[in-house]
């Protein structure tokens, strides 16, 4: 018996793990860890790559073995920056079994001569590495980058300028920069000038045509009016375009002759070339500096080529506006449906389905959406609109096709149950006491919401408008429909009246991904711009959740309920 | 306030800080305060509960209660947790309304109109009806917005008559000093004490004429309680009270006429003073001698 009691006594502090749900807790931060380390990958993965577009890699000119399958034409020397290096994926059997058997992608530009910019060559083809001082690389409008060893400047008028003389840099920079202004010029003719010109004209022949079917009887004097105005406009419009042209051909006056590493000798007109610059012999401030420029112009500039160069500001703008549209459409429709569903709505079956039906609402894929803003807001609506108030202008629609308006309507749609079902809870969190202290007071029910439960709930509301701005703003799928286009000749809103233009046509960053990544006709030359509007896209949906969370913070602060 | 109204409200604060742990009975202090009404005065009832029941949907919680509550007189209900002290006064300015599936036999009058008149706007009412909750709802905006709710709710929007309201109502529910520097501060800021009667400056700055409160000090320190008595007695001067207190102390310093509940039926009510000497039910006496409750 005394062996039985005193024997051991029991301890409070069990050794049995299995009691203690420790395993559990590794289990659950499994998941934890497991989706952290997917969207970290995945954001280093965009972070790293958009960067390394805009940095100025040093170029390295290779010494390739005699009949290396990696040169280009029949020299043996080739110029590029190292891309990526990998392991070949096809194995050359006969090869020694330590010999080196990756290879590497270099970046070699001048498209124009050799017909590729990305090359692939063998590590054990390369016999000796050099970086020349004087390698330049030059940014033009076509073809991509070129790189060579400048040999000179055919300035008109002027005696040819060897590479080799001290003013020839500055000679370049001033050319390149001349070269810059008058394409600005060219520009402003050209599209605001002429395009005023141009709209002003339609405006005429519409009115002309308006006056020959409304088949009154003195039509003649006035249509001799109207070709009067628009021949005198085709004289203005030809004066202009003969500028232009002048310009055009004064682009061409100049030219920098070059040599690229294997050989050809070229010559590039000045205005041909966006910037120039020596990739080995910058230091790391000038690098940096570099960086920051070309991240600058790809905020700030129009795509080029197919849009695989130059900026995306068009893109930028659009999904800013299109984005700031939704916002202002989907937020009292989901703030005014959500107070109608959770203070004024009898609570019972109808509400349930309502609510649960609003929730699928979210789960509908976006397409269907896209298809639904094409078959309404486009067809219906637009070509209702253009009957009723544009009708001189048809068959060309105005507000019949798609556009930013439609878009923004068609995403507020999408995102609508998402502001709802936000709404709901942050209406459902006020406290009652808080309703009742108004109530006592004598406000009416519809005086409480105003005044007390909706300021009590903005922060929970713009949780929500900020859910539903970060998904509108990363749509694409019924965007595709409803307006986005790969290049829109002009901007939503411009300078031009009646300064709002929201039937035109936009680009997106989302769309501008996909166009980039599987519709451009050089992939490889359009991967770089991915990456770079992929994080581009990511920093805007950051910044535009980092305004919105600062709101709420000052909004919270301003009325800190703590109810969320 | 004015100086020799402060000297009073000094002068009380000391006498009910330093009387209540000495005396015996507090009742004491009530007929103390008896003492200075005008007896034998003819009473205007101002609210008139008459055979009035309520229902929570199938459960009753108030039966056939009738009862009267007189102008400028502090009237206190209490009675053991869950008798429907409560539900009485949220009734009195139809606060009820907000819960579903209610319904009730019997009238409550207020100046001898029904207040279920299907002419009388609610709203109205409630605006007559200040309220005083058992736990302090401030609104999340500033103090200042919080004591002139009720104005703006009335359509009043001249600055100077909110300013006036604002620091009137402020020094009637003795938070002026406490908080003259920081009108526009949010309310929630506040400590629970300060909370509960910037309520109550909020309840009174309309001028209603029947303040309702609901254990306003259930939540209080000993001081902060003391403040809120002394303001109850200030009040009077220009408002019907009605006060629910579990503080039987409470009752006997703060009220008229006191009415006892229990399990929703009136047991008793009648002057403060007789109820707490000499009750004339049984289960008044147990309850307040605390031997059930
Ligand atoms: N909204 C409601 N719905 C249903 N029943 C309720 C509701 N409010 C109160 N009751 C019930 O009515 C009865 C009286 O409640 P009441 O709140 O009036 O009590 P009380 O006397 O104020 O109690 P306490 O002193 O605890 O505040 C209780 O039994 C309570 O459960
Ligand atoms: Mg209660």
């Amino acid at each position: 018996m005394s062996s039985m009691t005193l024997k051991e006594p029991r301890s409070f502090f069990t050794k049995d793990t299995k009691s203690k749900g420790e395993p559990y807790v590794w289990f659950t931060g499994m998941g934890l860890v497991l989706g952290i380390f997917m969207i970290v990958s995945l954001l280093t993965l965009i972070f790293v790559k958009g960067f390394e577009v805009f940095w100025p890699d040093r170029v390295m000119l290779a010494e390739l073995r005699e009949g290396s399958p990696g040169a280009a034409g029949a020299s043996r020397f080739l110029a590029g920056s190292i891309v990526m290096r990998q392991e070949k994926p096809v194995r050359d059997l006969t090869a020694p079994h330590d010999a080196d058997t990756t290879e590497l992608q270099l970046f070699v530009g001048n498209k124009d001569v050799y017909g590729f910019a990305y090359r692939f060559v063998d590590s054990s083809d390369i016999l000796g590495r050099t970086y020349p001082q004087e390698l330049m690389r030059i940014e033009r409008l076509e073809y991509g980058d070129a790189m060579g060893k400048a040999a000179g400047l055919r300035v008109k008028g002027q005696a040819y300028l060897p590479a080799s003389d001290p003013a020839f840099r500055a000679s370049l920079e001033r050319l390149v920069h001349d070269a810059e202004k008058r394409w600005k010029e060219i520009r402003r003719i050209e599209k605001s000038e002429i395009g005023r010109i141009n709209r002003t004209m339609e405006k005429i022949r519409l009115k002309k045509k308006s006056l020959q079917a409304s088949g009154e009887a003195d039509v003649s004097e006035r249509a001799a009016a109207l070709d009067a105005q628009s021949s005198e406009l085709q004289e203005k419009y030809e004066g202009l375009a003969r500028e232009a042209a002048r310009l055009r051909s004064m682009q061409k006056d100049s030219a920098l002759d070059y040599e690229t590493y294997t050989g050809e000798k070229k010559s590039l007109p000045a205005g041909e070339i966006v910037g120039f610059y020596y990739p080995n012999e910058l230091y790391l401030p000038q690098r940096i500096a570099f960086l920051i420029g070309k991240i600058i112009s790809f905020l700030t500039a129009e795509p080029r080529e197919a849009n695989t160069e130059g900026g995306v500001f068009p893109a930028i703008f659009g999904t800013f506006v299109m984005t700031v549209m939704m916002s202002v459409a989907v937020t009292p429709f989901g703030v005014l449906a959500a107070i109608y569903l959770r203070e004024y709505a009898k609570q019972g079956f109808m509400v349930r389905a309502v609510r649960i039906a609003v929730n699928n609402l979210a789960g509908v894929p976006s397409i269907v959406f896209g298809v639904f803003g094409v078959g309404f807001f486009v067809y219906f609506v637009g070509a209702s609109i253009d009957q009723l108030f544009f009708k001189e202008a048809l068959p060309t629609p105005t507000f019949g096709t798609g556009g930013v308006l439609w878009a923004s309507l068609t995403l507020a749609l999408l995102t609508v149950p998402v502001v709802i079902v936000a709404t709901e809870e942050a209406l459902a969190a006020v406290p009652r006491g808080m309703r009742e202290g108004s109530l006592a007071c004598g406000a009416s029910k519809w005086e409480t919401i105003a005044r007390i439960v909706l300021p009590a709930s903005a922060p929970g509301i713009l949780t929500g408008l900020i859910l539903a701005m970060a998904r509108g703003a990363s749509e694409v799928a019924p965007l595709m429909l409803v307006g986005v286009v790969k290049l829109a000749p002009s901007l939503p809103i411009d300078g031009e009246a009646p300064f709002f233009h929201f039937e035109r046509k936009f680009m997106h960053l989302g769309f501008h991904i996909y166009d980039l990544g599987f519709q451009s006709p050089d992939s490889e030359a359009a991967k770089p711009m991915v990456f770079a509007t992929t994080l581009l896209l990511i920093t805007l949906v950051v910044v535009l959740n980092l305004g919105a969370i600062f709101i709420r913070e000052k909004l919270r602060k301003k009325y800190a309920t703590g109810a969320f | 306030m004015k100086g020799d109204d402060m000297e009073q409200t000094l002068e009380r604060e000391k006498a009910l800080r330093g009387g209540v742990p000495s005396r015996k009975m507090t009742v004491m202090s009530s007929s103390e305060k008896e003492s200075e009404q005008v007896k034998g005065e003819s009473l205007a009832p101002l609210i008139r509960v008459a055979d009035y029941s309520f229902f929570y949907g199938a459960s009753q919680t108030l039966f056939n209660v009738n009862l009267e509550m007189y102008e400028n007189k502090v009237t206190a209900i209490i009675g053991p947790s869950g008798c429907g002290k409560s539900t009485l006064l949220r009734n009195i300015n139809r606060m009820n309304d907000l819960v579903d599936g209610i319904s009730h036999r019997g009238d409550i009058l207020i100046h001898g109109q029904s207040i279920y008149d299907p002419h009388l706007e609610v709203t109205e009412l409630r605006k007559r009806i200040g309220m005083v909750f058992q736990k302090s709802n401030p609104f999340p905006k500033t103090i200042y917005e919080n004591v002139v709710y009720s104005l703006r709710v009335a359509g009043i929007n001249n600055r100077t008559v909110l300013d006036e309201a604002v620091e009137s109502s402020l020094r009637s529910a003795a938070l002026w000093e406490e908080v003259k520097d920081r009108l526009e501060e949010s309310a929630l800021g506040l400590s629970g004490g300060q909370m509960q009667r910037l309520c109550i400056a909020r309840a009174i700055a309309n001028r209603p004429e029947i303040l309702l409160m609901d254990e306003p000090c259930s939540a209080l320190d000993p001081i902060a309680t003391a403040k809120i008595e002394e303001l109850i007695y200030q009040l009077k001067k220009d408002f019907t009270i009605v006060i629910v207190t579990h503080n039987m102390q409470q009752a006997a310093r703060v009220s008229d006429y006191t009415a006892f509940f229990y399990m929703g039926k009136l047991i008793e009510i009648g002057e403060t003073k007789k109820i707490f000497m000499s009750p004339s039910v049984k289960q008044t006496e147990e309850y307040i001698t605390g031997r059930f409750g």
